[in-house]
């Protein structure tokens, strides 16, 4: 790897964009991804995420823009001479190679010397070295993934692209490649650009999460910060579960937001709320169910002051095991209800559905959205994280 | 190839479905058998045993034939009529060489580049069954003869100086030559090295393809490392379904040859409607079959039976 590839930007994508005849399958989108880094880029089937990691790896050619692999400009550059190595889908093993000479592929290819010791270490790495002389065919679909991991790892690519790669497995195996992969990543130290459509590996594995949506970015940073502070609906709704509120400015003038759902007031730090607001406008309100407390009406005057209070009557409860998922049905939310997560340390016997409750938060956990955005965008995508795929082939 | 299956299913419950599954049903399969086993036993088994008794007999068409284990007939019709039987090999070798550089380039044609155009294609490949085999080499026979286009074309062109000096034309014609016979050979033939070919291209997992130019591997390295070797089953059928058939064929030589270029089906074929020879005629097809099934077990040797059976 050159310096740059360490210390500097490892992709930088200018203006990229792909169309098939009508249909833009990506935007025209600049995107630097920081060398070194476990960069996720993360969206429903058909969303342009594949199709935009394709570009990176010379697979597909961009209608517009360019691709720039530490500093270098490969837009112009076939798959073949471009510094990256992509672990694909469904692994694209092949099948008339034992693992050792697909993991050795690359190094053939480049006429490399001492393949032999390099390969064996690589297995090591992936803990595989008892399979060399095994056909991919005879492996397991973890193994399999292992060994596409291998395969483009001992390139030493200057970027690793990996694409949906724990999608074809169940799940417990998939959170135990997450960790494998980040290990892996940690202590090989390239950059990794992943392509999910699981927000939680996303969460998981990347230090920076591009969210896209309709061959856009909706929004890019940290796992925490597109978790606490989303910009958009689509963010909101894709990334865990969020309850938004149609909301009327009252006042917007201090350092806390005034804002009224239903009867009820609420509050919002302005330094919550990335959209404008104004008073007499219309704002959306979040707050993620987790950061919601429930109290039986009956102790109504035990919950702090200062929080923001709504009255609802519960609808559903649902036992997780760490938590309990309540529907709350409200004013401040007419048809949809609040979710409700809480943690089971004291549960109250008496939160049962039909009980009459009172939700509160601290105003500072909410978040303001734009009020000009489809509420409900971005919630169908969530029901996907089970792993499937397919037709993901086009996104 | 040759993995095992792997299935999910964990061992006890396999043995559980194993053991609740009638006696009736596991027969199934020999059912399904049958009427195949039954036709090939009526028509290839007990014809090969009356013909291997044919091979075996001596007398003439007046006294009638006998058996009388006479082995010599091999013997002497293996001395009279080898130079047929390296010509048919020969002859199909070439043929079979011809449709594999013509087929293969064709085949991948259609298989990783025609897209839409893909199916019609195809059907162009198969389209000339839909005439007989008889009147498409007859056609051959227009097309190749002295006073045709392609003669005069050849001829302009000094073409067929060349293939005269190399022996394949003679004269300065192509119709009653090795040339003719072997285009004949492989134009009928290329269909059956073209489909088998199609075949095991068109399985070829397209991302396996990226996954070698992601690799570094271009074009021509990705050609010779993983698709090649991906497509031999294809060659290997191919090959096999071509010069089997072409070195018993006799039809070509027939329309497209003189008595310069018989093959070996030729003389099978006049010992038994004209001469009327019945045990020479009977012993060259088991020489014939048997040099088949020795060459076909070499080559598949080399090859890799795993290639075939897939």
């Amino acid at each position: 790897m050159t310096d740059t590839a360490t210390t500097g930007t490892a992709v930088r994508l200018t203006g990229l964009s792909k169309s098939y005849g009508a249909f833009t399958a990506v935007h025209p989108l600049d995107l630097a991804v920081p060398a070194g880094s476990f960069f996720a880029l993360l969206g429903a089937s058909g969303c342009g995420k594949t199709t935009t990691l394709r570009m990176i790896a010379g697979l597909e050619e961009p209608t517009s823009g360019t691709v720039e692999l530490a500093g270098r400009d490969v837009t112009a550059l076939p798959a073949y001479k471009r510094p990256v190595n992509t672990v694909f889908q469904s692994y694209a093993l092949f099948p008339h190679l034992d693992v050792h000479e697909n993991v050795a592929f690359g190094l053939r290819r480049r006429g490399v010397k001492s393949v032999r010791k390099q390969v064996d270490e690589m297995l090591d790495l992936v803990q595989l070295g008892d399979l060399a002389r095994r056909h991919p065919q005879q492996l397991s679909g973890g193994q399999q993934q292992r060994v596409a991991v291998a395969r483009a790892l001992i390139n030493h690519p200057d970027v690793l692209l990996l694409d949906e790669p724990l999608g074809a497995l169940d799940l417990k195996l998939r959170r135990q490649m997450q960790l494998e992969l980040k290990r892996i990543q940690t202590e090989v130290g390239i950059t990794f650009v992943h392509v999910t459509h699981d927000q939680e590996e996303a969460m998981t594995m990347a230090d920076t999460v591009a969210v896209m949506n309709a061959g856009r970015v909706e929004q890019l940073g940290a796992p925490a910060d597109l978790y606490e502070t989303p910009r958009t609906t689509f963010v909101a709704n894709f990334l865990g579960t969020s309850n938004i509120l149609r909301t009327d400015v009252l006042d917007a003038s201090g350092t806390d937001l005034v804002l009224q759902a239903a009867d009820t007031k609420l509050g919002l730090p302005a330094t919550r709320c990335t959209a404008p607001a104004r008073a007499g406008e219309k704002l959306l309100l979040g707050i993620r169910p987790e950061k919601v407390a429930l109290t039986h009406a009956d102790d109504a005057a035990t919950v702090a002051d200062g929080r923001n209070r709504v009255r609802g009557r519960i609808v559903q409860a649902g036992f997780t095991g760490v938590s309990t998922q309540y529907v709350v049905d409200s004013p401040v939310a007419p048809g949809t209800g609040l979710s409700v997560y809480v943690q089971n340390v004291e549960r109250d016997a008496r939160l049962v559905p039909g009980a009459e409750v009172v939700l509160h938060w601290n105003p500072g956990h909410g978040f303001g959205l734009d009020a000009a955005q489809d509420i409900e965008a971005g919630t169908e995508a969530t029901g996907d994280t089970a792993g499937t795929t397919v037709g993901e082939g086009a996104g | 190839m040759t993995t095992a299956p792997v299935t999910d299913e964990p061992p006890a419950a396999r043995t559980a479905t194993r053991l609740t599954r009638s006696g009736r049903s596991r027969r199934v399969p020999l059912w399904l058998l049958l009427p195949g086993m039954l036709w090939l036993l009526v028509f290839f088994a007990a014809p090969l045993v009356y013909q291997a008794s044919t091979s075996l007999q001596t007398g003439s068409l007046e006294e009638g034939f006998r058996v009388t284990w006479h082995f010599a007939t091999y013997a002497d019709a293996l001395e009279q009529y080898y130079p047929q039987f390296l010509r048919s090999v020969g002859y199909a070798t070439a043929a079979t060489v011809l449709c594999l550089v013509l087929g293969y380039p064709l085949a991948y044609l259609i298989a990783l580049r025609a897209g839409r155009w893909r199916n019609l294609l195809m059907v162009l490949v198969i389209a000339p069954f839909f005439t007989s085999f008889l009147i498409r080499t007859l056609a051959w026979k227009t097309i190749l003869s002295d006073g045709g286009y392609v003669v005069s074309a050849l001829r302009s062109l000094h073409v067929l100086g060349l293939t005269d000096a190399l022996g394949i034309t003679e004269g300065h014609r192509v119709l009653a030559t090795p040339l003719a016979v072997v285009c004949g050979l492989t134009y009928n033939f290329l269909p059956f090295m073209i489909l088998p070919l199609y075949t095991s291209l068109e399985r070829i997992d397209g991302r396996v393809l990226e996954a070698a130019g992601d690799l570094y591997a271009r074009p021509l390295t990705t050609f010779r490392k993983v698709t090649l070797p991906l497509s031999m089953p294809g060659v290997v059928a191919g090959t096999l379904l071509t010069f089997i058939p072409a070195a018993g064929d006799y039809i070509n030589a027939e329309l497209l040859g003189s008595a310069d270029q018989k093959m070996i089906g030729n003389v099978i074929q006049s010992e038994f409607l004209r001469v009327l020879d019945y045990p020479t005629a009977a012993a060259l097809s088991f020489i014939l079959m048997a040099a088949i099934l020795a060459l076909v077990t070499v080559y598949l040797r080399k090859a890799g039976t795993e290639e075939v059976t897939g």
